[in-house]
Parts: structure tokens; C-alpha cells; sequence
């Protein structure tokens, strides 16, 4: 009996607990791909990197905070930095709207060209965000690092594995649902949020109902840099912020979006779970779990690992080509542009 | 318009010769090689943008197979490695394709449920089969002699017979991602090249057996002279006295020897310079005489036709899914040779260069400022923007300086900039495809009105 518990807490450990706050991660990212997809119709390939942007913000807040000597206590400061974060990320989407994707807008050019353009601001952010922080790794994560260590579960509980949560992990899933939650009240409940739906349903006839476009486009600039943001510290938090990494993310956001079907918010929380735990339950090394499950059986020298570690994007992508072949239009039914 | 591309080429030509005088002629000319490459693979891309508006987001991962065939066909095979996991790696992949091929067959025959479990449990359990003779072959590969090679080599041919394969390598690539992800919506064509260059490029790093990975594959041939045989030649020697005869004159008896040595070195790297700038100048003329070809033959008509408006191209019986997969792999195959010509000038395979920003995304930024859908003007953006790019360092690092000279030499803040100058490259590329997109979306050298604008009569 002991063996079965130490093995399903091992497996809880290693991959639902990661998984979970990960897919929150990722769920925050593509449903600010989705809003961007469904309002402004293009696939913003900036995605990542404004998501380091924001990212970045927040920690020179961070530091800022900790060179006064504020801090949460055993909430990450972080916290405290990212409404920071978030106002800048949104004045720079703002500007780049304004000075970027307004003319193509006024010109009614293809999405491709939308993507071109966001393939340019990707570019810049890429090279501002390493001209102030630099491409190295930084970890700004401080606070108290665990809700639950190790030590703590195997004491409390007498197993032989223990359990940890981490507050970062904790702070990703508590965040994510607040923020979910609002982004589904405000689509649903305000003026604005129901201008939003009817003008990614069908904007000649949201127009012609006397929705303004400057509204719905600012308001959705203001909610994806925000969730950009969110996701981007959440991340950053949880594993650790390196500018390249923001841009690797950008397929599994993808991937997230495709599976949940572009353009649907309820199919990017769904999407980024699947990639999430298919990415790390595929990449976890099973040896362990199943020598507690089946103590005795004979594995020899393997890890039980079906897809070694430095491939999971390829679960992303293969995730996605599955998804192009069997339901181009994703789980629930994408919109078309 | 003719008399614009002779302008332009000329200001480029200027450029070069003053980089020549005022810098090297050893820089001049590793530039323009690296000009010329790119110009190789703007043209694919262009192929693709300009020609179809396919955007393909994974030009990488294109070039990186292009360089691995370099490696396999030029590096001399390892026999050692050979004999210890051979044999079991050419077994794990019968099991491989064995299985692919059966689920394959069982997916088309099959219908209801079944049509994708079955498959799916094929797959799974040919995988795991796989792994099994897969995994004890490989590290038997990367355990032999895993200092000097812990990779199996390659045919060891004249590295020049690389470049055509890495074009079928990489139009083999772009068929499989095309037959997904063509016919769909733009964007997905574009995440899928993201994702599958990503992956390509994350095999050449941990493919240890086929690549050697991170640690380098070195030693490969070269097509060229060796310039360190070179410099042993008299007749070299004594051209480079010859032309040197006054400066040398002038120096002390006793430092003759040293400066001619040195005159000698620099003279020998010239001439393997220029011998690879001829190669790349043959294919890059070869392939741009394509390219114009194809663009004004009845097929580039058509080609333009199914970009300017599918649907009624369409209408007219044209195979609209058919050509954009067949312009995706002719694209990828040049970008594939442009990419086995790289590695063949550098001499070795260096998995860790792949990144996406200088091999997806300025190639793009060249295209657009060349001129999309123009031959000639994709290959002066090559040229252009790879000279900026290059020049663009030490233009950052004066900027920086320029901007922070009030600051004293000690601030944090003018140190953290000048190390971090580099990036303003990266800044100034993004700046430009922008106001480029914006205010000249046509390009510098803008796709020939004329004929084609009067066939394009189909869309407009």
C-alpha cells in the first residue's frame, strides 16, 4: 500500500503539480492569442516577446521594491511590481497598435501581413528587452519558495516521497482563475465584452450595430497585454526569466490556441492543459513510478522516458499536426477568418 | 527600373570597395561570402513569398538540413563508430518505418473508431520497439572515441555533391509539412514551419550520433585550395614579394622574413575567399537565370495568378493546393543548398549557431526590403541587409557611446549599454522591416510591372 502511495505522489509531484500550474501558464498565453486572433484576426507572432517585455518590466520593479527594502513577505515581491508590468505592456501595445497595426487596418491588408508586422515588432522587443536586461538568465522569485516542501509532507505523512508545492506554483493557479473568471464576466456581463463577442463574430454587422472599433480594438489590446503580462511573470516566477525562452514558448501558445480552436477563450484554458500535461507526462522518466507500482519488475538500465527531454517542443508541434489532420478547426470550432 | 537595380548595385559596390580600403580585403570578403549565401537563400524565400505569399517561419530549420547533408556526405565516415552501432541502427529504423507504414495503411483502410486507435496503438508500440534496438545502438555510437568523434561520420564524397542533395533533403522536409498544413488557413502553414524548424534544430543539437551535436563537427573538406598548403607555394611567395617589393624594401633585413610570412598568410586566406565567392557566385547566378526564367514563363504567370486570388484561379482549373506545395519545396530546396553551402564554407557543422533570429527572420527582412516578388531585388536585400547587419555592430557600439558621452566612464548604466550594444542590431533590423512594410511595402527594387502586371489581370 505504502508503495502505491509513494508512487502516485511521485507522479503527482513530477508531473501533475508542474503540469497544472504550466497549463495555466500557457492557458493565460493562448487566450491572449485568441483575443487578439478573434478581434484584430491575425496570429500575433510578438506574442512571446512581449510577454518578456512585461516580464521584464516587472522584475526592474521587483528590484526596485527590493532595493527599498518592501516586501509581501512570503508572497513573491513580484507581486507588488506587476501592476507596473502590466501598464507598460499595455502602453506599448497601445503604441504599437497606434503606430503599427492602424495602417494596416485602414488599408484592410491580408492577415499575412498583420503577421509580417507583428513578426517586426517581435524583432524590436526582442532586442529591447535584451538591450536593458540582458540575454542571461535572471531569477527574481523571492518570498517563501514552498507552500509544502518536501520535508514537510514526508514528515507529516511517513512516506518515502515527498510532496512539494511551490508558492510559485500555488500563486499560478490562484492567479489564472481570477483572471479567467474576470475575462469571462467582462465578455459576458459588460457593454464593452458583449461589443468585443459581437465584433469577433461578425464585425460588418457589429459595426453596422454601431459598435466602435476603436473601443473593441483598444479594449482587447488593454486585456491581451495584461494577460501577456500575468502569464509572462507567472512563468518567469515559476521556472525562471531568460528572454530567449519567451520566444520558445510562442508554440506550445500556438499549439494551446489551435487545439482549443482559434478565436474561442474557453478552448485556449482546455488547449493549454492538453499541451501542458501531454508535454511533461511524455517527458517524465517513469523508472521510479513504476518500480513502486510493480516493485520487482525488471526495467534494466532505462528511464521509462518516451520522449527525451530536449524534444518537447516536438510534442507542441505533433499535438498540433494531429489536430490539423483530424480537426482542423480544433476541439470546439474555430472561427474562420 | 533597369537603370535603378544598376544604381543600387553600384552603391553596394562602393560599399565594399571601402570596407576593402578603409577596414581588410579578408573582411570584404567574408562578407560577400556570407552576402552571397544569403542572397542564395532570399531567393528561396522569395520563391515562396514573393512569388505564392506562403509564409514560412522556419527557414531555419530548412538551412540546418541543408547543412547536416553537407556533413554527411563530406565528413569521412568514422568505421569504428560504424562497426559498434551500425548495424543496430540501421534495424531500429526498418522497426521504425515498419511501423509507420502500418499504421499509415490501417489509417486509410480503416473507418469509424478503429481509423485512429488502431493506428495510434501501432505507432505507439513501433515506437517503443524502436527505442529498444535504437537506444543500445546509439550509445554505442556516441561511446566510441567520444573526444575526437562519437558520431558515425559521413560518405566522406567531395563535399560539392552535398549542395544538390540538401535541396531534395529540404524539399523532402517541406513536402511533409506542406501535405499538414497547406490549404488551411495562413497562419497555421506559418506555426507549422515554426514548430517544425524548431524541432529540426533541436535534432542536429541532441542527434549526437548523426551530428556529434553541440560539440562540433569539425574537419570537413573543402572544395576549395587548402590555404595552408598555399602559403608553402613559390609562385605565391613570390607574387606576394613581387607586389610587395617597396614596403618590404624599406623594412630592416631582419624583419623581412616575418612581415613576408605574414603578407603571405593574408594573401592565401584572399585567394580561398575568392575561390568560394566564385562558387556561390556560379550557384547564386545559376539559380537567379532560374528564378527570372520560371517568374515570366507561363508557370510563374500562373504562380502569381494563384497568389493574387486563389479562388478564381481556382475557377480556372488550376491546382491551387498542388502549386503551393510545390512552390514550399522549391523554396525549402533552395534554402536547403544555401544551407549546405554555409556549412561547407565554415568548414564544420556548428548545431548551436542555428537560432531563428538570424537565420528565419533576417532572411525575411531581406526579402521585404529587396522587394518581394523580385528576383533581382531579394538578392540586393540579401546583399544590403547582411552588410548592415554585419557593419551594424560597431554602428551600435558608436551610438551607444555617442548618446552616453555625458555620462562618466564608470556609470552602470553606460557600461550595462556598451555591453549590450550588440543588440541594437536586433533593434535596428526590427525598425527596418517596419518602415519598410509601412512606407515602401513594394521593396527597393519592386516586382517588373509590365507583362506580369497585364497577366495579373486575373486577380484585379
Amino acid at each position: 500500500m505504502d508503495n502505491l502511495l509513494n508512487g502516485l505522489v511521485l507522479f503527482l509531484n513530477f508531473v501533475v503539480v508542474p503540469a497544472t500550474s504550466y497549463g495555466a501558464q500557457l492557458a493565460l498565453g493562448a487566450l491572449g492569442v485568441n483575443l487578439i486572433f478573434g478581434v484584430l484576426r491575425f496570429s500575433n507572432f510578438a506574442h512571446g516577446d512581449t510577454m518578456a517585455f512585461g516580464t521584464m518590466l516587472t522584475i526592474l520593479g521587483t528590484w526596485a521594491l527590493q532595493s527599498v527594502g518592501f516586501s509581501l513577505g512570503f508572497l513573491p515581491t513580484a507581486l507588488a511590481a506587476l501592476p507596473l508590468g502590466i501598464v507598460g505592456t499595455i502602453l506599448f501595445c497601445l503604441a504599437a497598435d497606434r503606430l503599427v497595426y492602424a495602417h494596416y487596418r485602414r488599408q484592410k491588408a491580408a492577415p499575412v501581413v498583420f503577421m509580417m508586422a507583428s513578426m517586426g515588432v517581435m524583432f524590436i522587443l526582442n532586442g529591447v528587452v535584451r538591450i536593458i536586461i540582458g540575454p542571461d538568465e535572471r531569477n527574481f522569485a523571492d518570498g517563501e519558495r514552498f507552500l509544502i516542501s518536501a520535508q514537510q509532507f514526508k514528515d507529516a505523512t511517513g512516506l518515502l516521497e515527498g510532496l512539494t508545492i511551490r508558492t510559485s506554483q500555488a500563486l499560478t493557479l490562484a492567479v489564472a482563475v481570477a483572471a479567467v473568471l474576470a475575462l469571462f464576466l467582462f465578455l459576458q456581463r459588460t457593454r464593452t465584452g458583449a461589443a468585443m463577442r459581437a465584433f469577433s463574430d461578425n464585425e460588418t454587422l457589429a459595426l453596422l450595430c454601431g459598435v466602435s472599433p476603436k473601443v473593441v480594438i483598444r479594449t482587447t489590446w488593454i486585456i491581451a497585454a495584461t494577460l501577456m503580462t500575468v502569464a509572462g511573470v507567472l512563468y518567469g516566477l515559476d521556472k525562471s526569466f531568460r528572454p530567449f525562452t519567451y520566444f520558445q514558448i510562442l508554440l506550445p501558445i500556438f499549439a494551446a490556441a489551435i487545439v482549443g480552436g482559434f478565436g474561442r477563450p474557453v478552448g485556449a484554458i482546455i488547449g493549454g492543459f492538453i499541451v501542458a500535461f501531454s508535454e511533461i507526462a511524455l517527458t517524465y522518466a517513469y523508472r521510479k513510478v513504476v518500480l513502486y507500482f510493480l516493485p520487482g519488475s525488471d526495467v534494466g538500465d532505462s528511464l521509462l522516458q518516451l520522449v527525451p527531454t530536449d524534444y518537447k517542443f516536438s510534442i507542441s508541434f505533433v499535438i498540433l499536426v494531429v489536430i490539423l489532420i483530424i480537426a482542423p478547426t480544433g476541439i470546439l470550432k474555430a472561427k474562420s477568418s | 527600373m533597369m537603370k535603378r537595380a544598376v544604381q543600387l548595385y553600384g552603391v553596394l559596390t562602393i560599399l565594399f570597395l571601402l570596407v576593402g580600403f578603409l577596414q581588410s580585403w579578408s573582411v570584404a570578403l567574408a562578407t560577400l561570402n556570407l552576402c552571397l549565401i544569403s542572397a542564395v537563400m532570399a531567393l528561396g524565400v522569395n520563391i515562396q513569398w514573393g512569388y505564392a505569399g506562403l509564409f514560412n517561419a522556419g527557414i531555419m530549420g530548412f538551412a540546418a538540413i541543408g547543412g547536416v547533408v553537407a556533413l554527411l556526405v563530406g565528413h569521412a565516415p568514422v568505421s569504428g563508430a560504424i562497426e559498434a552501432g551500425g548495424v543496430g541502427l540501421a534495424l531500429s529504423f526498418i522497426v521504425l518505418a515498419i511501423g509507420i507504414v502500418a499504421a499509415v495503411i490501417l489509417f486509410r483502410y480503416l473507418k469509424g473508431v478503429l481509423k485512429y486507435a488502431l493506428p495510434a496503438v501501432v505507432l505507439i508500440v513501433g515506437f517503443v520497439l524502436f527505442r529498444q534496438v535504437f537506444v543500445p545502438a546509439r550509445q554505442a555510437i556516441e561511446a566510441y572515441d567520444p573526444a575526437a568523434s562519437g558520431f558515425m561520420g559521413g560518405l566522406g564524397l567531395p563535399i560539392l555533391f552535398s549542395w544538390p542533395l540538401a535541396g531534395l533533403a529540404a524539399a523532402g522536409a517541406a513536402f511533409l509539412v506542406g501535405k499538414v498544413a497547406l490549404g488551411l488557413r495562413s497562419d497555421y502553414l506559418a506555426i507549422a514551419t515554426l514548430g517544425i524548424s524548431e524541432i529540426i534544430v533541436a535534432m542536429v543539437k541532441n542527434e549526437n550520433w548523426l551530428t556529434r551535436g553541440v560539440k562540433n563537427a569539425t574537419g570537413l573538406p573543402q572544395p576549395v585550395p587548402d590555404g595552408r598548403l598555399l602559403q608553402q607555394q613559390t609562385w605565391l611567395v613570390d607574387l606576394v614579394t613581387w607586389m610587395n617589393r617597396s614596403y618590404l624594401d624599406a623594412l630592416p633585413a631582419t624583419e623581412q622574413t616575418a612581415a613576408l610570412r605574414l603578407l603571405v598568410a593574408e594573401a592565401s586566406s584572399i585567394i580561398v575567399k575568392l575561390a568560394f565567392a566564385g562558387l556561390f557566385a556560379a550557384v547564386l547566378a545559376g539559380l537567379l537565370a532560374l528564378c527570372v526564367f520560371a517568374l515570366s514563363s507561363p508557370w510563374g504567370r500562373m504562380i502569381r495568378a494563384i497568389r493574387d486570388n486563389e479562388t478564381a484561379a481556382g475557377a480556372m482549373g488550376k491546382n491551387v493546393a498542388w502549386r503551393h506545395l510545390q512552390i514550399l519545396m522549391l523554396g525549402s530546396a533552395i534554402v536547403g543548398i544555401a544551407g549546405a553551402m554555409l556549412v561547407t564554407l565554415d568548414g564544420q557543422l556548428t548545431p548551436a549557431a542555428y537560432i531563428p533570429l538570424r537565420y528565419t527572420f533576417l532572411i525575411w527582412v531581406m526579402v521585404i526590403v529587396g522587394g518581394s516578388g523580385s528576383n533581382v531585388g531579394s538578392v540586393f536585400g540579401a546583399f544590403l541587409i547582411w552588410f548592415v547587419w554585419v557593419q551594424s555592430e560597431p554602428i551600435g557600439y558608436w551610438l551607444v557611446k555617442m548618446t552616453t558621452f555625458w555620462m562618466s566612464d564608470t556609470s552602470l548604466i553606460r557600461t550595462h549599454l556598451l555591453q549590450q550594444a550588440q543588440y541594437f542590431r536586433v533593434l535596428m533590423m526590427g525598425t527596418i522591416l517596419l518602415l519598410v512594410l509601412r512606407f515602401h511595402p513594394q521593396g527597393f527594387l519592386p516586382e517588373r510591372p509590365g507583362r506580369s502586371r497585364q497577366s495579373r489581370g486575373v486577380g484585379e
